[in-house]
């Protein structure tokens, strides 16, 4: 990938994102309070968040690949286990990461 | 950002729940909102560096990462925009990603702006702050007053501590070189966990994401670069449908909202 197809990628979400933070404070309540509607962005977030946990741990490009991250997200969910704080549960990965593969994991 | 503070935009409108002689009483002192709003916009406002970092070992330049936070400013977007980047999708399908994570910030606007009741020229830049933590901090206050202000401090303070960590992250990245030996490349995906994890309340919710993993798993080999993520979004509405389905089936009278008291009282009447 160029750098003229990243500054696409990186205006269309600029411009999406914003767009759709802006139409939540200028639509009329009505059109997005159906429970249907309300339910589906209460999910889609859901279904988004776990593939790309998934793809980002045992993803490596269009390959599957079992290595130190997985040892890394493991730390993580123990952490959020514990119920730590949020930079908590991101450095535990990423020092459980890099302690296996220093390890040569 | 966006973590543990998520609020639940499926719930009852709980910001016009009468809360007379509630423990709040008129109005909560400015200190106090001032204080709750700085403790979520700084703690989560430093978690920028992980972002700067995952960006720059994603390849992304330095004006390239600073843009997206001061830009796009809506964290999980930007961990999957430059997560999407680094595993060679292209830019549709990476930003399709990105933006279907951003659109519950638009039922975050929905909330707010009956809460916050702000101008109309003030509104498209408001907008910009409002995503996870802004309405949480807004939605806990007991008036407007109290949420206007706790509203603007979450957002300043985390738009400027975001961007701030978001250059320093990158600028950390590029002085060390290799990341994935740092373990960095772990960032990403934790902070997705740390996102998902508070949502994974019922039984609707684990199944969607078990679905989701499947698909995002088993397809990555087979599809183009970005589209497993999108294909695994589908479950989502699936589930809902599937859901439906066996509802009906059930004759309806199951309540599926759950967490709604109102919905309790109105069951009888059904």
């Amino acid at each position: 990938m160029n750098g003229t197809q990243v500054w696409i990628a990186i205006g269309l979400t600029v411009a999406g994102c914003y767009l759709v933070k802006l139409i939540g404070l200028l639509v009329p309540a009505e059109a997005l309070e159906r429970p249907l509607v309300q339910r589906l962005a209460a999910l889609l977030p859901v279904a988004l968040l776990a593939a790309l946990t998934a793809q980002q741990t045992f993803g490596t490009g269009s390959a599957l690949a079992f290595d130190a991250r997985a040892a890394g997200l493991a730390a993580a969910a123990l952490a959020l286990v514990l119920r730590a704080p949020f930079l908590v549960v991101v450095g535990a990965a990423v020092a459980v990461t890099a302690g296996v593969r220093a390890l040569g994991g | 950002m966006a973590e543990q503070t998520a609020p639940r935009v499926t719930g009852g409108i709980r910001d016009d729940s009468p809360r007379a002689g509630g423990p709040a009483g008129p109005g909560k002192p400015d200190s106090a909102v001032v204080r709750d709003a700085l403790g979520v916009g700084v703690a989560v406002g430093l978690s920028g560096f992980a972002f700067g970092v995952t960006s720059a070992g994603a390849g992304l330049t330095l004006l390239q990462t600073c843009a997206l936070s001061l830009l796009v400013f809506t964290g999980a977007s930007q961990f999957a925009l430059v997560g999407a980047l680094a595993g060679g999708g292209n830019p549709f399908t990476a930003a399709a990603g990105a933006f279907f994570l951003g659109t519950r910030n638009a039922f975050y606007g929905l909330r707010l702006s009956q809460l916050l009741s702000l101008p109309k020229p003030v509104r498209p830049f408001a907008a910009q702050w409002v995503i996870d933590e802004t309405t949480a901090v807004a939605l806990a206050q007991p008036d407007r007053r109290s949420a206007r202000l706790g509203f603007t401090v979450t957002g300043l303070s985390l738009y400027v501590l975001w961007n701030l960590t978001t250059l320093l992250g990158a600028l950390g990245a590029e002085a060390i070189g290799d990341t994935a030996a740092w373990g960095l490349d772990a960032a990403g995906p934790a902070v997705f966990l740390a996102l998902l994890a508070p949502m994974l309340k019922t039984a609707t919710e684990r199944a969607t994401a078990g679905i989701a993993v499947i698909l995002g798993l088993g397809l990555l080999p087979v599809l183009p670069a970005g589209v497993p993520v999108l294909v695994a979004a589908l479950a989502a509405p699936a589930v809902l449908w599937f859901r439906g389905r066996r509802a009906q089936r059930e004759g309806g009278t199951e309540n599926r909202a759950g967490n709604r008291t109102k919905n309790r009282t109105e069951e009888g009447d059904r």
